[in-house]
């Protein structure tokens, strides 16, 4: 009696939270795979089912592949720079964590991680400025001629690389650092014991040990850099004719096709590849580390 | 007293740490450590600081080759003009209202929905977190667009109520509390309470809430950070330049035909003012939000 009087006041309670979850989240996810497989211009009331023939426009459409292509180079470029670099500056931080300016190192690689994107944005798009900008005069000391950062088909990939890879770290250090204080001391002192040395240690002892958050670093790192688009806006759109090479990118393709050619049921096809790309992510990252449980 | 990751070239066995030779070797190593970080930090930070020193430029010297670092003419001139020209405050205010609106929703329906599914052990609660999880894995720019036509039905476009449909809840704040109650809040207090004659309600409370006071503390700074810094749902939601937030404002604002480079930068350096000094106050909840979100396995 007083065990189902306690389960409906759990499901009572539950109810309003459960109702607002249904309706933000599990509805318009919903949505999103329906209308992937629907024809639906904004202005026309009707929504005709058309299977799957959203997705296969979607692969012969040279704006989405560019989009597609250019995303998952930013995505893994991201990935490339922040992941070694993050474990190395979380293995020196901790190292150094009882040092007098340990918190300085927190807070100066943490403060681009959560300051406002667009003022970021803005301070590097002054930086890669080809005319004005403090990269071309530092290279120009070094007798490398000026680059045309922000428009060079290359080089504005590169920047937005460099942009993303910068609000990342952070992340990912943070990360690291959980990881390293739950490490076990005493593999540490064993292989002292032993006589290695500190290069030893990091890249024998720890380093495997930390497989797990290298995954979940890994996998969090290029989801949120699949999903770009602010660094994108301001480094390179081609918005209200401000000057600059657009780079495309999967949000990006997928707003205009529903805000600028009226498309939703296409730009949901485009954001169901973007769902499809992040649970694969997901999907290795988690039998990756089944493997390592059976070993 | 573990060593770890001490780039030093002599392999310092347990010997000669102790020895006076291995102990000025290790020293200058940790110097060169901390030489290092610091240097690295400072880079981090330049391009913000070459933000704010923009903003105090003049325009002569903002076309300057090559570029300075510190204004030789400092001018207050960019800042007057943009606070008076450009709705920054509004933006600021909007800001600030709907990352407080978000993090308070995020926190309330964490807490009640975690300690449910924590405590109330049955299997309708067992698939409601089956599905919650699921959804954690979906980024929001997948199903943003939907979300944008339910608040166009409800009539809440260009609003702050419409900003917050999109962040009233967080799959991960309410996984969050659930492993926090399981972990720190034993069944026996809550049985004790019950004896006591104490109602549901009462002890959620007086009793679980106060227990959760770090975990909430945490998860309402990342909420925050995360409103704080969402830009393609204000930018799709809000339209009229009174009801943008910082970085949507922003983002609109650097895209006109007229605006100068010192401008740009003196709007910048005013809204990172709040943002760093918010994340300086509030880092260590910060770093245990995020730290968190990383113990998922």
């Amino acid at each position: 009696m007083l065990k189902r009087r306690r389960w409906i006041f759990s499901l009572v309670a539950i109810l309003p939270v459960l109702a607002i979850f249904a309706y933000v989240r599990v509805y318009p996810i919903g949505e999103i795979l329906r209308l992937s497989l629907h024809k639906w211009d904004i202005l026309s009331r009707e929504k005709p089912f058309i299977g799957l023939a959203n997705f296969q426009e979607l692969f012969g459409d040279s704006l989405f592949r560019t989009a597609l292509f250019n995303t998952s180079i930013i995505a893994f470029g991201v990935l490339i720079i922040t992941l070694p670099l993050a474990l190395v500056l979380a293995a020196l931080i901790h190292h150094r964590t009882r040092s007098r300016f340990a918190s300085f190192y927190e807070t100066t690689i943490f403060i681009p991680h959560v300051v406002s994107l667009v003022p970021a944005a803005m301070a590097w798009k002054w930086i890669f400025d080809a005319r004005l900008g403090p990269l071309n005069a530092v290279l120009s000391v070094f007798g490398i001629p000026p680059q045309a950062w922000l428009f060079d088909p290359v080089l504005s990939i590169v920047s937005i690389i460099v942009l993303c890879s910068w609000q990342a770290l952070g992340f990912a250090v943070l990360i690291y650092l959980v990881g390293f204080k739950n490490l076990p001391k005493s593999l540490f002192e064993a292989s002292k014991l032993d006589g290695a040395s500190g290069i030893q240690q990091f890249w024998f002892v720890a380093v495997p040990l930390l497989k797990p958050i290298t995954l979940y670093v890994s996998v969090a790192t290029l989801v949120s850099a699949f999903n770009v688009y602010a660094q994108v806006y301001v480094l390179a759109s081609d918005a209200q004719g401000a000057p600059g090479r657009q780079v495309r990118v999967l949000v990006l393709d997928m707003l205009e096709n529903t805000f600028r050619n009226y498309r939703v049921g296409y730009a949901a096809s485009e954001a169901v590849v973007l769902l499809v790309i992040v649970l694969i992510l997901t999907a290795i990252q988690f039998s990756l580390l089944r493997e390592k449980g059976t070993r | 007293m573990t060593e770890l990751a001490a780039p030093s070239a002599a392999a310092p066995g347990a010997a000669s740490a102790t020895t006076p030779g291995g102990r000025r070797k290790r020293r200058l190593v940790n110097f060169g450590i901390d030489l290092f970080l610091v240097v690295f930090g400072l880079l981090m930070i330049l391009p913000l600081i070459l933000l704010v020193a923009n903003a105090f430029k003049t325009p002569q010297e903002l076309l300057a080759w090559p570029p300075t670092i510190i204004p030789t003419n400092p001018t207050l001139q960019n800042i007057t003009t943009v606070l008076a020209e450009t709705p920054l405050s509004t933006w600021i205010f909007n800001s600030f209202a709907f990352a407080s609106l978000s993090a308070l929703s995020i926190s309330l329906t964490s807490a009640i929905a975690g300690y449910l599914l924590a405590k109330f052990p049955s299997r309708t609660m067992t698939v409601l977190f089956a599905i919650i999880l699921a959804t954690a894995i979906v980024p929001f720019e997948v199903y943003m667009i939907p979300l944008y036509f339910q608040a166009q039905q409800l009539g809440l476009l260009n609003s702050l109520p419409g900003l917050l449909l999109g962040y009233l809840v967080m799959s991960f704040g309410i996984f969050l509390v659930r492993q926090n109650v399981i972990h720190t809040i034993p069944d026996e207090l809550l049985e004790a309470a019950r004896i006591d004659g104490a109602g549901e309600l009462w002890i959620f409370w007086r009793v679980v809430l106060p227990l959760l006071r770090g975990a909430l503390g945490a998860l309402f700074v990342l909420a925050f950070f995360q409103a704080w810094t969402a830009f393609a749902w204000p930018l799709i939601v809000t339209s009229t330049t009174d009801r943008y937030v910082i970085e949507t404002g922003l983002a609109l604002f650097q895209t006109g035909f007229t605006v100068d480079l010192g401008r740009l930068s003196a709007a910048s350096a005013i809204v990172l003012v709040p943002s760093v000094t918010l994340f300086v106050l509030l880092r260590r909840n910060f770093v245990e939000g995020v730290a968190s979100t990383g113990l998922k396995e």
